[in-house]
């Protein structure tokens, strides 16, 4: 109930949220490798600027996007200091030891730090405007395979559950007096085995349960089912299935016209 | 300690697709010593109600922050909301939490899911741990002491249970457990969410009967949020009604049920006194009891008596 977590549905009525759900895996697989096919700084900002138009588009704010960045905060922190520090660049502005910033360096870290937010960016879209039951039957209407795509609609739908389980627990802890925002380091990360322990139970439990009432319905993995929503292409599909091929095309132009920044 | 709370709202998710409002103007008064029953139907905001008063949930400060503003012309603020318990005013910031969560002990729904040590023992003592003054851990005696007291006030036998792995006890071995791991501390408010959710009908006698003795020896004030209406009606002194985040009504039970019908309109249960007492009105027989199961025996017994 609190919260809500990272890369979930976002429930609005929307363009992005109407596309077909295997368009919208393709156009992430298509943007993905656009982020990567560009080597410079303009094939970078055409990718960003489709991806601000998409945003628009699904009418998500603008903090809820942002707020998918912070999750990989750390780890884009830590490459990019590794880069700066390291990068062996030809204009060296300082350097001690090993260590030493380089115009490339610092070039080199930019790039990488808008590749990784464009990349959680986008691949957050895809969570944020379709549901996890849409983006199974796209998953498995692309690969053919229920098993796997029904293992990964569960994981995901366990997600709030899990969220809201660890609530609760947190909070009887605290009831009983437990501390989670005080002290170093260690004493925080002990101060976890009591909802910890409590919450890999709850999870089996509830793993369990759901194994139980799947099978007493008589569900049986891989065998071919009906749907109850069939998944249909439209004109919105069409017009960003442009769209996307429009953006690898320009990627691709612009890499080979414009060149490597680097 | 005395419970007043005023004006209370919440709101679940303020400002996203998702709010849900929870509470919505909720007063109410619950004095030292009661043994005070919350009732209303799924959503109706009686766990978040409960848990504002450990200050698990706080009291938004925006609605003090709004208070702070001048109104504008022909515009009516909502009132500013009171929150206090005892001594403690929740809607400050500065509260000492700490110190509030000693004093009002809190037992949430299958409190059992909370156990997570290798003892019966070491979970009992962790609030205790929790709730000690800083660098004054209690001794090893004092411990024991202690958690012996919490055992065997939930009716665990200290000796055959204290060493015991709590997961490898039953669901309402566990549930007492949890509930002495709360009391440990003597808290001078207890409240429970659902104490007897998911017992047997003997395990919900006996754990009601658990938090009668508890009533009169170790925590002045009970607070219970229950569904089970004969329970409300047996044990609490006054009831509060939650529906749709407003408290509609609260007053003893005894007046509570005299409109049954009313409590039936809101899809909520009445207690099976109370039920055997419409049908008797519907023959013609007016029973005024206070709908325990005692005392309704007993006045209707009288009344046989008194027309044979």
């Amino acid at each position: 109930m609190k919260e809500v977590a990272f890369g979930q549905y976002y429930p609005v009525d929307s363009f992005v949220h109407r596309l077909d759900p295997r368009f919208k895996l393709f156009f992430l697989v298509a943007f993905i490798a656009a982020i990567f096919v560009a080597t410079n700084f303009y094939g970078l900002l055409v990718c960003a600027g489709v991806l601000v138009f998409v945003i628009l588009f699904s009418r998500i704010p603008a903090g809820k996007v942002l707020r998918a960045v912070r999750g990989v905060l750390f780890l884009a922190l830590f490459a990019t200091l590794i880069h700066v520090f390291f990068y062996a660049g030809e204009t060296v502005y300082w350097s001690y030891g090993i260590i030493c910033i380089s115009r490339e360096g610092l070039i080199s870290s930019a790039f990488l730090i808008l590749r990784l937010a464009l990349l959680v960016v986008c691949s957050s879209m895809l969570t944020y405007t379709t549901t996890p039951v849409a983006l199974t039957d796209g998953i498995e209407a692309i690969f053919h395979v229920h098993v796997i795509a029904r293992i990964m609609s569960i994981a995901l739908r366990m997600i709030p559950s899990l969220m809201e389980e660890t609530e609760r627990v947190k909070n009887a802890q605290k009831a009983r007096g437990a501390d989670f925002e005080s002290g170093n380091l260690f004493k925080r990360v002990k101060a976890f085995v009591p909802i910890l322990i409590p919450l890999l139970l709850s999870a089996f439990r509830i793993a369990e349960d759901l194994g139980d009432a799947m099978e007493s319905r008589c569900y049986v993995g891989g065998k071919k089912r009906t749907k109850y929503k069939k998944l249909c292409f439209s004109w919105r599909d069409l017009l960003g299935m442009v769209v996307a091929c429009a953006l690898v095309a320009g990627v691709v132009l612009l890499r080979i016209y414009v060149g490597a920044t680097l | 300690m005395r419970i007043v709370a005023e004006h209370l709202s919440y709101t679940y998710n303020a400002g996203s697709p998702f709010a849900v409002k929870a509470l919505d103007d909720v007063s109410l008064t619950i004095e030292e010593g009661e043994f005070f029953g919350i009732i209303g139907h799924t959503g109706s905001g009686k766990s978040t109600f409960v848990q504002h008063l450990n200050g698990l949930i706080r009291v938004p400060s925006s609605l003090k922050r709004h208070r702070a503003k001048k109104p504008k012309k022909g515009e009516v603020l909502p009132p500013a909301p009171v929150l206090r318990v005892g001594d403690f005013d929740l809607t400050e910031k500065k509260t000492d939490f700490r110190a509030l969560r000693r004093h009002v002990g809190m037992v949430f729904q299958y409190p059992e899911y909370q156990l997570f040590a290798e003892t019966v023992a070491a979970d009992v003592a962790f609030g205790l741990k929790n709730f000690a003054e800083k660098g004054q851990k209690p001794g090893k005696e004092a411990l024991d002491a202690a958690v012996r007291d919490a055992l065997e006030a939930v009716g665990l036998d200290y000796r055959e249970y204290a060493e015991k792995s709590p997961f490898d006890l039953s669901g309402g071995q566990k549930r007492r457990v949890a509930i002495a791991g709360v009391i440990v501390t003597k808290p001078e408010v207890l409240v429970l969410d659902e104490p007897a959710a998911g017992l047997d009908p003997l395990g919900k006698r006996e754990i009601m009967q658990l938090l009668h003795e508890l009533h009169s020896t170790w925590c002045k004030t009970v607070v219970i949020v229950s569904h089970d209406m004969d329970e409300i009606a047996e044990n609490c002194s006054r009831v509060a009604v939650f529906s749709g985040g407003h408290v509609r009504d609260y007053m003893p039970p005894k007046e509570l049920f005299r409109n049954a019908e009313e409590l039936v309109g809101l899809g909520l249960d009445i207690p099976l006194t109370a039920k055997l007492v419409l049908a008797l009105k519907r023959r013609g027989i007016e029973i005024d009891c206070d709908y325990t199961t005692e005392d309704f025996i007993r006045k209707t017994l009288a009344f046989k008596g008194g027309n044979a």
